[in-house]
């Protein structure tokens, strides 16, 4: 029994551990600013995420502990962490942070409303 | 520069995650208070923690709605928690024993049964609110001078 929570939790920290590698691989590799803000948001959460349930499972079965700080910190990283990278990708949109040059779409320059006060370059 | 400052202010997303958020932190910041006597925490870090909360309504708002949230001075709570801390500690001198002294007894509240309930409680509430006081004073003071 001990032998199989013990396999649950190190298949989930792994499991988190994993998604942070990506994660930081991503940053490296990804070419422009808003694919990376794609890759650290979304599988940096997941990743956190999976340790923390990891955490959660280990002490309910080896002390009987049911931390619920744990479960806030679940339910607050996965609230803000997207918000984090979308405030990141949306500061970097408006300091004109060029687009990866093979980007075909970018439906926001079209708004002329949101792109007023600097002109955006089509081309880069 | 404050022109440019103006623009861009739909700020949707950030706006309606801090309004609960917001209530998240502020939860946090009380457990630790109270958590403080017998496991990590205490009035300094919930504080401080309250602060950050304050402080993410200042980001995500401006400085006139957390004005118009909760309207007093800082200075005065900065005060108060001194006065509350200086009380707590000059009450122990009415009972005849030294300065500093505390004092706790075991007491049946109706929802949390036997609780023992110590002194060193209301110092820490002083403390609580000198922490908050004081960084909302630097952080206000600071974003208020254009």
């Amino acid at each position: 029994m001990i032998a199989i929570n013990e396999w649950i939790v190190a298949v989930f920290a792994l499991l988190g551990m994993g998604f942070s590698l990506v994660t930081a691989l991503g940053l490296i590799r990804l070419p422009d600013v808003y694919t990376r803000a794609h890759a650290a948001s979304k599988s940096a959460t997941l990743g956190v995420m999976s340790i923390l349930i990891g955490v959660i499972i280990y002490f309910v079965t080896e002390d009987g502990f049911f931390s619920s700080r744990v479960v806030l910190g679940i339910l607050f990283v996965l609230i803000t962490a997207p918000i984090g990278g979308h405030l990141i990708a949306r500061a970097a949109y408006y300091s004109d942070v060029p687009l990866w040059k093979s980007s075909v779409r970018d439906d926001l320059s079209k708004n002329k409303e949101h792109v007023e006060p600097k002109k955006r370059q089509d081309d880069m | 520069m404050k022109k440019q400052a103006k623009k861009h202010t739909n700020d949707v997303i950030l706006e309606s995650a801090t309004s609960f958020i917001t209530f998240i932190i502020f939860l946090f910041a009380v457990y630790l208070f109270f958590a403080g006597h017998y496991t990590p925490g205490g009035g300094f870090i919930g504080g401080l923690v309250t602060a950050s909360a304050l402080v993410l309504i200042l980001l995500a708002y401006d400085i006139k709605t957390l004005r118009r949230i909760l309207p007093f001075d800082y200075k005065w709570i900065t005060a108060l928690g001194m006065l509350i801390a200086v009380l707590t500690a000059s009450g122990a001198l009415v009972f005849n024993v030294p300065f500093f002294t505390h004092a706790h007894d075991y007491f049946n509240l109706p929802l949390f049964g036997k609780t023992s309930l110590h002194t060193a409680m209301l110092f820490d509430l002083g403390v609580y609110l000198v922490v908050v006081g004081v960084t909302m004073t630097i952080i206000q003071t600071i974003g208020e001078s254009d």
